[in-house]
């Protein structure tokens, strides 16, 4: 972080700009300058602890859906799939995946929707639902602390590429893109909030600027907004590339589902 | 009013100072939003927290709508004897939801 910052002070010395410089060039931060420290020590707290955590009511009601029948066939998640610690654990961390049936990513949320159209005859749930935050936080649970794997499936990569296209385009009246602030200042601030270095490791997570559950598509437009760029609607294919490549930049990180964050 | 998690031990000495945790799902809707249509979005909160102990009771708290939603409450009391731990929530419909714990006393 001392080095990303010093060459950031040198570059603005020795233009003589006061106004924000951006450096040129982006790197990955290496894994062992990735961090989780950004919150505040009562955020960081709130996370752990599982009573305290608002994210546990989504992961219970979650739970509850997985048990409960639905749909024309009257099957529940549970009566194909079993006990989700056994059966689902592992799986959110290597999510999106590559989706056979439409030839490209799908994320867990639309994974989901698939499952309850074809395998239950069931209504699939509005995307950013209750009810689909909270199964997804569930499955999400199931994986807690495992490294993330998103990734490994060689057909990802053309979609994973076009997600990094996305995250380094400058977009929006501001005309930033994601890299200028995630790459390139994080750490810094921007007005009293740390800027992170977008490693999505806790969605669906409990915001408490949201005082509810999001996914990281709700999360990825809310950047959109800030940069005044007009967002894609929920589950277009241009969210499930970026989600990709950001899970794909996360890779070896632990899972933290269901996150905390401010 | 859905789902809510306590936290209370399962046992404790006679004596000891044992942690309570709360956590109640609820919108805490303020009354001061507007919705879709321009209109007033009507005031939802949970106004009203209790809990007893073998039926006394040993913490309350009135609620404001500065309050976010989904209320979490952490306090301590003295682990006196076996029994009871209830927690009640109240909204502005009237809606009451009950939890109930065991705690065992030695």
């Amino acid at each position: 972080m001392n080095r990303v910052l010093k060459g950031f002070a040198q570059a603005a010395w020795f233009g003589g700009a006061l106004s924000l410089s951006i450096p040129l060039a982006f790197a990955e931060s290496p894994l062992s300058e990735r961090k989780f420290e950004f919150m505040s020590p009562e955020s960081q707290a709130t996370q752990q602890d599982d009573f305290s955590n608002p994210g546990m009511l989504w992961v219970a009601e979650g739970e509850a859906l997985w048990n409960a029948k639905a749909g024309a066939t009257g099957r529940s998640c549970a009566g194909c799939h079993g006990d989700a610690a056994v059966s689902m654990k592992g799986v959110a961390a290597r999510y999106p995946v590559f989706f056979a049936g439409s030839g490209r990513p799908i994320d867990l949320q639309s994974r989901i929707n698939v499952c309850r159209k074809t395998n239950q005859d069931a209504t699939p749930f509005p995307l950013e639902s209750r009810e689909l935050l909270a199964l997804s936080a569930f499955l999400g649970k199931q994986s807690r602390g495992m490294p993330i794997t998103t990734g490994e499936d060689k057909r990802l990569e053309p979609f994973r590429a076009r997600g990094q296209e996305l995250y380094e385009q400058r977009q929006g009246q501001l005309n930033f893109s994601c890299a200028n602030c995630h790459d390139g200042n994080w750490g810094r601030k921007l007005a009293s909030s740390v800027i992170p270095q977008s490693h999505p490791t806790g969605y669906p997570l409990y915001r408490l600027e949201w005082q509810s559950m999001g996914s990281l598509q709700r999360r990825l437009r809310n950047c959109m907004v800030g940069v005044r760029a007009e967002p894609y609607p929920y589950g277009s294919q241009e969210y499930v590339d970026l989600e990709l490549f950001l899970m794909t930049r996360a890779r070896g990180m632990p899972l933290e589902t269901p996150a905390v964050r401010p | 009013m859905a789902r809510a998690l306590i936290n209370v031990p399962a046992k404790a000495k006679r004596g000891d100072i044992i942690e309570i945790k709360a956590l109640m799902s609820h919108p805490m809707e303020t009354g001061y939003r507007t919705g879709p249509d321009g209109a007033l979005v009507p005031r939802d909160i949970i106004n009203r927290f209790i809990c007893t102990y073998n039926g006394e009771e040993i913490f309350s708290a009135d609620l404001f709508p500065a309050i976010a939603a989904n209320p979490f409450f952490s306090f301590t009391t003295i682990a006196m004897e076996s029994g009871r731990i209830a927690f009640r929530w109240i909204d502005d419909r009237g809606q009451a939801h009950l939890e109930t714990a065991e705690i065992a006393v030695e």
